[in-house]
């Protein structure tokens, strides 16, 4: 390739591995600390939550449960996604539509989503509805947000620009001002995608005999502590891979100006 | 309004004798209850290289903005090539004065964006691309992204992006403003070459009095806000011509001439006046 390199530069990798390793850690002896201060009844140690955790894995329950999580997950997401890319580019392309609906959504993301778990359960009662339903409302709020802002505070010269060449306007949504929102709408969807594992797994807690927020609430209620904290543990592990994934794409393909 | 000649007969190119290519008619634009430019009249002749100087805030850029058709005037009527202006015509190219530059896009990507949008051929695309890359002295950063360049480079690249499509009537707004000294000289040889070479008209608005003397054929001085022209100067200068003729001894008479009428706006426009300072015992 000519021109200067596109990857950081290796130092700045290596700052970032030194990072990752300092806040794991850092992490890991917060938990150990914790284990000492609070029990053997609350928390189990790192280690003993590794070791079920390694048991767990191998049990084909286990997997049934992830894979229920997993379905519902990614209902959630992709709804949520699809949802507040639209709601957000609608809202963003149409002044006066936005203007009304940005104080109201970001009330409503305000809002503790606690408060509407009831009447998700009256509406879409125990099971996979209600866990997608708990999913998307976590998760739809920050996703419409971040695209409206996106839209709206598009650089006008860039509009100009596709104006003086005389694109239509599908030509201008489509080569220009889409790929002008890309990068905020990327990181909209990493905070959407945080938020929606969330609510899904709240959602299980709640509403439901299957998936891992079943079986943390499960593990507590049984005083399988080693279980809870191993079901934990694994979803950390999971969502900081997966959000790692998510930056080092976002790195890699997005040039921010 | 004055016009003043700097002409040799027979040297530059008698604009008045020429075919008009733009024009605009008692034109004026209010924002809001802003009075920004006019009434003003302009006529651009076919393959002239007419530049614009005048105080910060005249009105410069929202005289390029009604002339290529992206804002209306509240009065009066734009022409590009006899036909009314509604919209940017088929014709027109033009270089903000903001960096434009697409930043999704790499460098050689975004020069190409008009060629591909309006579906030409890829090898003849590449061809133009590499031509003007050459010609903005970007062919080392083809592949690099507009984050990764300077202010004066993404300039460059949004220039590079306006000439590929050959307009026949070239609007830039002070596109060399994040230039150096030098660069900006040598841009200008460069435009001057290719001014030459496609026979285009160029509209130039600059705040560099010498780079209008060095560039142009004629010379608008634009008035503090609302914008009107209060002198219109001719250069004379021959076709074939480059920096070097910062040598000669009209360039500084028609420097000097320029900076005569726009210390006076200038004072204006920044609130001051000389009236006033003169006026000091
Ligand atoms: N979109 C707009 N809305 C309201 N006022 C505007 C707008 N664009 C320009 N103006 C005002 O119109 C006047 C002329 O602006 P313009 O940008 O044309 O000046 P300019 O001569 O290009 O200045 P500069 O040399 O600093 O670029 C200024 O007073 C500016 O504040
Ligand atoms: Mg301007």
């Amino acid at each position: 390739m000519s021109g200067p390199a596109t990857l950081p530069a290796p130092e700045a990798r290596q700052s970032w591995l030194i990072d990752g390793v300092v806040t794991a850690v850092i992490a890991i002896g917060a938990w150990q600390a914790l284990h000492a201060y609070a029990g053997e009844a609350a928390i189990a140690s790192p280690l003993k939550a590794l070791r079920h955790l390694s048991g767990l894995v191998a049990t084909a329950g286990f997997w049934s449960h992830a894979t229920a999580t997993l379905t519902a997950f990614a209902g959630a997401l992709a709804i949520s996604a699809a949802l507040g890319i639209g709601l957000g580019l609608v809202l963003g392309l149409r002044r006066f539509a936005g203007e009304v609906a940005e104080p109201i959504l970001s009330g409503l993301y305000a809002i503790p989503k606690v408060t509407l778990y009831p009447v998700i359960l009256l509406i879409f009662g125990l099971g996979l509805g209600a866990k997608v339903a708990f999913g998307v409302i976590h998760g739809v709020i920050p996703i419409t947000l971040f695209t409206l802002t996106a839209v709206k505070g598009i650089n006008p010269v860039l509009i100009r620009t596709a104006r003086a060449m005389r694109l239509s306007q599908a030509d201008t949504i489509r080569t220009v001002l889409a790929p002008a929102v890309l990068p905020e709408i990327v990181t909209g969807l990493r905070v959407g995608f945080s938020l929606t594992l969330l609510g899904v797994l709240v959602g299980e807690m709640f509403a439901s005999q299957r998936g891992l927020g079943f079986l943390i609430v499960n593990g507590i209620s049984l005083h399988n502590v080693k279980q809870t904290t191993a079901v934990i543990l694994m979803l950390v592990v999971v969502a900081v891979a997966a959000n790692g994934v998510l930056l080092w794409l976002d790195r890699r393909f997005i040039h921010r100006p | 309004m004055a016009v003043v000649a700097f002409a040799d007969p027979g040297g530059g190119m008698p604009a008045t004798a020429r075919e008009t290519h733009a024009a605009l008619r008692g034109v004026t634009r209010v924002y809001g209850r802003l009075a920004a430019l006019g009434p003003l009249d302009l006529d651009l002749a076919k393959g002239e290289f007419f530049s614009v100087v005048g105080p910060s805030g005249c009105g410069k850029s929202t005289l390029l903005d009604v002339l290529s058709g992206l804002g209306r005037p509240n009065a009066g009527t734009v022409t590009f090539e006899g036909a009314p202006v509604d919209g940017v015509p088929d014709g027109v190219g033009i270089v903000f004065q903001e960096d434009a530059s697409f930043p999704w896009l790499s460098v050689r990507d975004n020069v190409a964006f008009g060629l591909r949008r309006a579906g030409m051929d890829g090898a003849e695309i590449a061809r133009r691309v590499d031509y003007a890359l050459g010609f903005m002295g970007l062919s080392d950063f083809a592949g690099a992204y507009p984050a990764q360049l300077s202010g004066g480079m993404r300039q460059r690249v949004c220039i590079a992006r306006t000439l590929v499509t050959q307009p026949r009537l070239i609007l830039l707004d002070e596109p060399f403003g994040a230039l150096d000294q030098q660069t900006r000289l040598l841009m200008g040889d460069e435009l001057l070459r290719l001014w030459r070479e496609t026979g285009a008209t160029v509209l130039l608005i600059t705040h560099a009095l010498d780079e209008a003397a060095m560039l142009s054929d004629r010379i608008g001085v634009m008035s503090s806000r609302p914008g009107r022209f209060i002198e219109i100067v001719e250069t004379g200068w021959p076709r074939e011509r480059d920096s070097r003729i910062v040598a000669d001894e009209r360039f500084g008479q028609i420097t000097a001439r320029l900076w005569s009428h726009l210390r006076e706006e200038s004072l204006k426009a920044i609130g001051k006046s000389s009236s006033r300072k003169t006026s000091v015992p």
